[in-house]
């Protein structure tokens, strides 16, 4: 197809700050946070929405930024793993998966951040089992769960005292 | 991915005209989870993508009304879920919202989605034959109330006619008890697609409802009005023919790559028996 790509306006707050911006119909809001936006801490991995990497909250929930088309998240709030750490200190998750040396090659660690996010918010006291299910759709090729799981219990618990 | 136009109508009736005037150029989009993976690799190349989310009429809502829960086509799986009346009265499509995909998935899958999708495989279709769900149509000739039995055809195939859309998924509200679960067959625990998904209702009347997927072209419901299946008394001998006649809608494709025929139709039986004694347990304890 010849015809140009038409674009089209979309306004949306990324980790606290208004974006204007003008997006292509068929791209994802994965490819806007990191190509338009330069986030590239959320991750491109399987395309397909079983791996997690892109996980990022939209309005509050966290959803894989790759089965989200960028339009479709005009007017949204959408949070991503740069909006976690603030003034220069991490957040307590974050720094519970750097102690239990969660993060190995890292690649899935932004997504696995995000998803143990919207659990501790949820469910502020999780049981093991329910961490597994919460990061059962952030996949680790490293094979490093038992040490996520552990940091997320861990801040969970950092949090209860 | 291929280009296309995006329409975002706020209104049914826009929709509808959306629909009819671009026929089959145009996808509509719900939740996305699966059509977007479709656009990216080519399986479906529309001219035009319509995103239902912005449409009043579909928004996110589970209401009774009239002896009806009603489910939005815009609700999702978590919301479906986590909902106090979808866990009382229909436990086995709560158990079954909460295990599609991943969490990620749940918060953007919709039931109706789902249900148009088509999928043998669809983790809420047993339990939507079950329940004898009724899909809710609108289109140009108004209307359409179709039972979901009636609404699946083969993969990716339904009922749904020309530029019509579906509004709403509603369920009768049981007008006896019923003891009912969902349970499947996976390669691994977590996020994965069933090898064989079942659902078993047995209800306070003696009838047993058997509903499966994962092992033919569509979703399967097989019914029991005898009353023995669903008696806990009955012997094995009396239900061991009525148990098998129950799958004799199964036929698994030897093309699939999650599981082989001959283990689908095994682990069938197996899921089958497992969930008829639990519904019958839950049903004495409702």
């Amino acid at each position: 197809m010849s015809e140009m790509v038409r674009t089209i306006p979309i306004e949306l707050t990324v980790n606290g700050r208004r974006r204007a911006l003008e997006v292509a119909a068929h791209h994802t809001l994965l490819e806007v946070l990191r190509d338009d936006l330069e986030l590239t801490g959320t991750k491109e991995c399987c395309l397909v929405g079983e791996c997690g990497a892109c996980t990022v909250s939209l309005d509050g929930r966290i959803v894989d930024s790759c089965l989200v088309l960028a339009v479709e998240a005009d007017g949204a709030a959408v949070l991503t793993v740069e909006g976690l750490a603030g003034g220069g200190r991490l957040t307590p998750l974050q720094q519970a998966f750097l102690d239990k040396g969660a993060a190995q090659c890292g690649f899935c660690i932004p997504g696995q951040l995000m998803s143990a996010l919207a659990l501790l918010q949820a469910t502020p006291a999780p049981t093991r089992e329910a961490v597994e299910e919460a990061i059962a759709g952030n996949l680790c090729r490293c094979g490093g769960y038992e040490q996520i799981i552990d940091a997320i219990l861990a801040a969970a618990e950092a949090d209860e005292r | 991915m291929h280009t296309f136009a995006y329409a975002r109508p706020t209104t049914l009736a826009e929709a509808v005209a959306i629909l009819d005037e671009h026929g089959p150029g145009a996808r509509l989009l719900a939740g996305g989870t699966d059509l977007l993976i479709r656009l990216r690799d080519g399986t479906a190349r529309p001219v035009l993508v319509v995103d239902l989310k912005r449409i009043a009429e579909l928004r996110p809502a589970i209401r009774e009304e009239d002896g009806r829960l009603v489910i939005s086509a815009g609700t999702v799986m978590t919301d479906i879920a986590a909902d106090d009346t979808v866990r009382r009265f229909f436990g086995a499509l709560a158990e079954a919202a909460s295990v599609v995909g991943s969490v990620q998935i749940r918060n953007r899958a919709t039931l109706a989605g789902n249900v148009c999708n088509a999928s043998p495989a669809a983790d809420t279709a047993p339990a939507l034959l079950v329940y004898d769900a009724v899909v809710v149509t609108e289109g140009l000739s108004g209307i359409r109330r179709i039972r979901v039995d009636d609404f699946f055809v083969r993969p990716g195939v339904t009922t749904l006619g020309r530029a019509e859309i579906v509004v709403a998924i509603e369920l009768p509200m049981p007008a006896r008890k019923m003891g009912a679960v969902h349970v499947r067959r996976t390669r691994r625990r977590g996020h994965d697609l069933a090898s064989a998904t079942l659902c078993c209702g047995v209800d306070a009347g003696g009838v047993t409802r058997l509903a499966y997927g994962s092992v033919g072209p569509r979703p399967v419901l097989a019914v029991d009005e005898s009353g023995v299946l669903g008696d806990p008394a009955a012997p094995d001998a009396a239900k061991a023919p009525i148990f098998e006649r129950m799958f004799a809608d199964a036929s698994p494709s030897p093309r699939s790559m999650r599981a082989s025929p001959d283990y689908r139709l095994a682990m069938l039986r197996v899921l089958g028996t497992r969930a008829l004694r639990t519904a019958i347990d839950r049903l004495a304890q409702a």
